[in-house]
Order: structure tokens, then sequence, then C-alpha cells
């Protein structure tokens, strides 16, 4: 490796001796095509798309759902959350800071598992404030979870991204006489955004990813989905299914940020 | 409240001591995986910067898929799919049965997801240093190697630092996921013990104030860790 | 070209993955003096963990009782329910002794013993449920809960079409869902719903009624899960299980948990 290794991308022109890793790390991924190929002409079974292609559509439905309605819950929430991280009021600052520290501190699963398993001991209490029916849902629990979650997420993103924008720009806006909410929202939320709009995507890409996890909570998504299927038919490929499915998911919104953020940054190309 | 305390305690009668195992297996197992995905992750930087295209395309391959698959479904492809992969090599080759076992697989799993991140955090680090450092050292008659371990990777890992704590962070998070493959770790005695107890409230509670406890004490290592590598720009 | 070595290494390494499909491996030249054993550790009362975290349950038991009645040094491994199968093909157990129906899907993959005991399933509802018949009008639209991947699971779809089937990691969890009020009934085991409504816990609910048994669902009773090949173990076993049957031990083991006979020739109403 160190003999022909690579280099620091230095302006030094490149030995020109056959290379060897680079031909044993494609060789091995072409090993892993090939085999999976292989492997997939086997094992696929027309039968097992007839009796499974529903529920993985439904499953990446159920999905796709629960990471948008709580990514925009999350949006939602973030808003104050960052504000208050901003705040020089000490308990605003220290509230908003221990719900960040909380929620990124603590795994989501343990916190899933909080919501709905340890919330359902308290069901005369949430019945008594007719809270009952929002929390006997796995679904709304997932929800609750993942959006007091990415809450905590975006709120940093948020701040970071307000943060970012000069000084210069409120200072611009007062000197026209705007009044505060008014640079906010026009001046300095729109230039934060473009700043936020790539931790933004990761932080779908993020979410979708850790969805998975309330396929344990009983919700059939397409994680759930699939498990369901490996256990009736204890076929492998139904786990290689989800994640073609999974990463396909991914990757197109990983291109779609791409080209929105080329689109939305095109004033300040030269 | 007193029953509570029964239930947390240690002995026959108390789950303390099963989660007090959880808290070391949790903390073996973001230990064990820690150099695993920092090697293979510095590994994967340095070929993603390589002038190689095979052996950049190779390790963008990597990323794109380990940053992509939910950590849950890794875990299980590791867990069920390289067991039975490694099933079905021991049969064919007559070499002796090996199955990698919850916690092997968490390893295998995690550290891959790991390095995918980390690569792309020293991917960073190295595009902040400048190429000066390393003609600098190259003119002092220093080789490759040395350029690397004494000039380069000093600066990296202060650089690195900040992201690479956050990927901690997220590790010592996921390797609750392992329970659901049968680690006893933290969450998994959590749930043995809700479910016995039927306090699932008090015990899930416990171990996210355990987590919790973990993340504090190492936002304190980390920092320490920072201002350590930054003892030279306070003098200045 | 630079890629043909690469070519040539990628095909050495699909041919290694490709051609190690999966033969069957005989036990002939074992001698099987230690067998480790998977279980669940999650289905009272026949194999549960306890407070000092050992397991216990009358499957726990007549695994003992048959590795003693063989002189074979016994180990217990704990497995969630889902993975039983896929970890004992990987080698991560011998046998698995986990209260597992002798079933046609299963046993496509998994080799049996002959079985060691035969419950009927049965349905339980709270005690102040409107439902008085275990058919699918009667549960239309209701929450009904089951382990996942289980004869059961698998009984309360086809019984029960019309319901919302909810599947769960393990007895535990729909056994505190229907205690607080989430689901509507469950479908299980008799024995294990019996001695769940026996304990406190189970004061909300009471046991509607039995199920038949559809043989092609919960195939020819309760049996020990082994790989397929592993011949030499499943004599053994057999043996093992006549020999306990006959010199008592098993009615001893039978006594400390249940007052009827589990083994039941015919599946028994009880």
């Amino acid at each position: 490796m160190s003999g022909n290794g690579p280099s620091l991308a230095a302006p030094a022109p490149p030995p020109q001796k056959p290379k060897i890793a680079g031909m044993i790390a494609i060789g091995v991924w072409i090993a892993f095509a090939i085999a999976f190929v292989i492997y997939f002409a086997k094992a696929f079974d027309t039968t097992l798309i007839a009796r499974f292609g529903w529920s993985y559509l439904s499953g990446l439905w159920v999905t796709v759902s629960l990471v948008a309605v709580s990514f925009v819950l999350g949006a939602l929430v973030s808003l104050p959350v960052a504000l208050g991280r901003m705040s020089a009021n000490p308990i605003a600052g220290g509230s908003a800071f221990a719900f960040v520290y909380f929620f990124r501190g603590t795994p989501l699963i343990a916190q899933i598992f909080l919501v709905y398993y340890g919330f359902g001991q308290f069901h005369d209490f949430f019945e008594a404030i007719g809270m009952w029916w929002f929390f006997r849902e796995a679904w709304y629990c997932g929800l609750l979870s993942l959006a007091l979650n990415t809450a905590a997420y975006q709120a940093e993103i948020l701040r970071g991204a307000i943060e970012s924008v000069p000084k210069g720009q409120w200072e611009g806006g007062r000197s026209l006489g705007l009044p505060g909410s008014v640079i906010f929202f026009k001046v300095v939320l729109p230039q934060a955004m473009i700043v936020a709009l790539r931790p933004y995507a990761n932080e779908i890409i993020l979410m979708i990813k850790a969805s998975a996890i309330v396929a344990i909570i009983t919700v059939y998504d397409l994680f759930g989905e699939t498990r369901q299927a490996y256990s009736r038919t204890y076929d492998f490929q139904t786990y290689v299914w989800a994640a073609l499915l999974y990463l396909a998911l991914v990757e197109a919104l990983r291109h779609a940020t791409n080209w929105a953020e080329r689109r939305l940054t095109v004033h300040l190309k030269r | 409240m007193n029953e509570s305390l029964t239930l947390l305690g240690f002995g026959s009668t108390g789950w303390g001591d099963e989660l007090a195992t959880g808290v070391v297996v949790t903390v073996t197992l973001s230990l064990a995986t820690l150099p695993i995905g920092l090697c293979l992750g510095f590994f994967l930087s340095l070929a993603k910067q390589s002038d190689d295209r095979l052996l950049k395309l190779s390790a963008d391959i990597f990323t794109t898929i380990f940053r992509g698959l939910p950590e849950l479904l890794t875990l299980f492809l590791v867990y069920f799919g390289v067991n039975a992969g490694l099933k079905s090599l021991s049969q064919a080759t007559g070499l002796p049965d090996i199955a990698l076992s919850s916690f092997v697989s968490g390893m295998v799993a995690l550290g891959v997801v790991f390095s995918a991140f980390a690569s792309e955090v020293f991917l960073s680090a190295f595009r902040a240093i400048p190429h000066g450092q390393r003609e600098g050292g190259m003119a002092l008659g220093l080789g490759r190697t040395k350029v690397m371990l004494l000039v380069i990777l000093p600066q990296l890992i202060k650089i690195a630092l900040p992201g690479l704590g956050n990927l901690w962070m997220n590790l010592l998070k996921d390797t609750a996921l392992v329970s659901v493959i049968g680690l006893a770790d933290i969450l998994r005695q959590a749930q043995i013990a809700a479910r016995v107890s039927r306090e699932p409230f008090l015990f899930f509670g416990t171990a996210i104030v355990l987590y919790l406890v973990l993340t504090i004490l190492s936002s304190f290592v980390i920092g320490g860790i920072d201002r350590w590598t930054k003892r030279g720009e306070v003098a200045r | 070209m630079r890629l043909a070595p690469s070519l040539a290494l990628a095909a050495a390494l699909s041919a290694l993955f490709a051609g190690s499909a999966v033969a069957q491996e005989s036990d002939a030249d074992k001698d099987w003096s230690k067998v480790v054993i998977g279980t669940e550790g999650a289905y009272p009362p026949f194999n549960f963990l306890d407070a000092a975290g050992e397991l216990k349950g009358f499957d726990v038991d007549i695994a003992k009782a048959l590795c003693a009645q063989m002189k074979v040094e016994c180990t217990f491994v704990t497995q969630d329910w889902d993975g039983m199968i896929p970890a004992l093909q990987n080698g991560n157990f011998d046998a698995i002794v986990a209260s597992m129906s002798i079933t046609p899907e299963r046993e496509e993959q998994i080799a049996f013993t002959s079985k060691y005991y035969q419950t009927p399933p049965a349905v339980a509802v709270p005690k102040d449920s409107e439902i008085t018949e275990a058919t699918d009008a009667a549960l239309s639209g209701k929450a009904v809960g089951a382990q996942v991947s289980t004869t059961h699971a698998q009984a309360a779809a086809a019984l029960f079409p019309d319901a919302d089937i909810r599947q769960y990691p393990t007895a535990e969890e729909y056994k505190l869902d229907i205690e607080n009020g989430r689901l509507d009934a469950v479908v299980d085991d008799v024995v294990v719903l019996d001695e769940w409504l026996k304990s406190d816990a189970g004061a909300c609910c009471k046991l509607l009624s039995t199920l038949p048994a559809d043989p092609a669902i919960y195939g020819k009773g309760i049996g020990i899960g082994l790989r397929k090949g592993d011949d030499k173990l499943k004599k053994m076993l057999d043996d093992a299980i006549v020999a306990i049957r006959e010199d008592g031990t098993y009615d001893k083991i039978q006594k400390t948990y249940f007052d009827f006979d589990v083994y039941g020739e015919t599946p028994a109403a009880q």
C-alpha cells in the first residue's frame, strides 16, 4: 500500500506504476457485483414478488409519509428551540440547550421505546386527559419520537445557518427602517436557508434511515414489511430488496439536493 | 418509589447488576468499534483523494452504500447475510465453521458505517491542510511516510476532531440498535427488565439516563482532547 | 487494459462465492459431546429470564433433562424469536428448544425432532370486552396482537382477515399492550395465555376461547429445531424424548409447571 499509495493530491506527477491497490479494490467490487447478480438470478423468485410486492410498496409509503410528516412537525418545533438557543435569556437558552442535548445525546430507539411502551404504562392518565387516542397508535408514537428528535437536530442546523448570515444584513435592514420580524423572515431567513439546504437534506436522509426503528413497535414501514417477509420465507433476498429500495430513496434525494443547490446558488457563481 | 429502588437495586431481586453489565457491553462495543472505524475511514479518505481512479471509485461505492443504508438494515445484513455467506464458504472450502456473534456483527456493521462517515470527515480535514506543509516536509528530506506521520497526521487529528467527536456520539447511540440482534447491552437489559417487572417507563427511562451519562462523559473527554491538541495555539 | 487483471481477480472471487452453494453437511463425524441450545427467554411459562438473569421454564427444564439423558454438556444461548432459524442455520447454536411448532414452512428450512408437547392456540380479550366470539366478523377492524413470525400470528391472519393484526417482538410486549388497551384481543398458545391470566398482570383480561389448530399452520406440535443433515443429533434427541417420557422425568417436569398433560396425543380441548 505505502509504495504506490495514494498521494495527497500533490502537484507532483504521479508515478506511472501499475496501480495494484485500485485494481484489487475495484476487482473486489466487481466480484461482489457478479456474485450478487448470480445470487439474484438464482434466488430471484417471481412468486415472492407477487406475494410481497404490494407490502413493500405500502411499507415504502409508510416510511416516506412518516418521515415527511415528522420532518415538517420537527421544523415547526425547531424554530422556537433555535431562537431559544440564540437568546440571551438564561432560562430560554438553558431549556433549549437541555432539549437539544437530551434528544441528541440518547438513542432514538430508546426514545421510541420510552414513548411507546413507557407512556403506555400511564394509559389511565392519558385517557383522563383525553390523549390516549394519540398514544394508543404506534404510528403516532413513532411520529412523536421522530419529530422531537429531528426538531433537536434541525434547531442546531437552523441556528448555525442564521448565525452564518453576516450582521451587516441585519444592520442594513434596520437602516432601511424595516421591523425586526420583516428583516428576519424576508432578509435573513432566505439566506440562511440556502446555507441550511444541504444539512437539511442530510437530516432527511438520516431520518429515512433512522425511521426503520419504528418497525420494532409494530409499525409496518419498509423495514417492518421486510422483516415480515423474511420471517415467512427465511429468504435473504427480502433484505436485499429493502436495501436496494432504501439506497434508491436516499440516492434520489441526494441527487435532487445537488440539483436544487445548483439552481439556488446560481447568483453566487461567477 | 421504594419499589423502584428495589427494582433498580443490585442482587437477585433488582436489575441494577444487569443494567451495569449492559453499560459495560455498550461501552466495550463502542470502544472496540472505534479503532476499526477510524482506521478504515482513514484509508478510505486516502483512497478518495488518490489519483488512481479505480481506487477512488471503489471508495466512493463503499461510502455510498454504507451511508445510504439504515444502520439497522446494515446490522441485519451482516448478522444474517455475512453469517450465511461464511457458512457456505466454510462448507465449500472445508474450513471450520465461523459464526459471527451479535457482538462481532455489531462491531463489523457499526465499524463500516462509522468508517463511511469518518472518511468524509478526514477528507475535508485533509483539504484544510495547506500543500505547503507537505512540501515543507519533503524539502526537509522526510520520506512520504514520515511526512504523513509527523507533519500531516497531527494537524489532521486536530482539524478532524470535532467531526469525529460527533461520529463517536452517533456510534455510542447506534450500539443500542445491536440489542435488536440480541446483544445484552443497556437497552436490551432494560427491555428484559421492563418485560419481567412490567415497569417499562422506569427501565427505558433509566436506560436513557445511562446513555445521557455516557454522552456527557464523552463530551468531557472529547473537550479534553480538543484542548490538548490545541495547547500549542494557546501559547502563541 | 488495466482492468484485465482486476476482472480476472473478480472472476476468481465470484466463482468462490457462487461455487459455495449450500451443500447439506452431515454430522456423521461429530461426536456431540457439547450441544449449544438456542431459546428465546421471553415466553413464560415455557422459557423466560428471571430477575437474576437466569433462564427458566418448561422448555429449559426439558432441554436440561434431555441433555442429562444423552450425557451431553449443554449450554444455552438466548436469541430473539424472529432470528431463531437463521441463527441455527448459521451455526450460532445447534438446537432450538423454544416452543417452536413443527410446520411445513419451517420444515423447508430446518429439521425437527418428534414433538415434545402440543397445546392448542387461544384468544384472550379484556374483561370488559364486547367481543363474545372468536370469529372474523366479531374481530373485524379490531386490533389483534400476536408475536411476530409465529404460527399464532399466521393463524390470526388466516382466521381473522378483517382484523388489524399487530405483530410484537415477544409475547411480553403484546401483553403490555392489551393491558393498557392498545389491543382488543391477542392470540397465543393457551398455556401461555393461561399462565399470564392467572398472574396479577393478566387481571385485565380473560380467555375468550381456544381456536382450532389448523394442521396446515400449526403442523405436528412443538419440536426441537435442528439443522438439516444433523441426523445423528436428531436421533439422539428423539431417543432421549422417548426415554424421559418413559422414566417419568417428563411427568415430573410437567407437574412443576402445569396441572394437566401438555404432551397431548391428539390436540386436546383444554
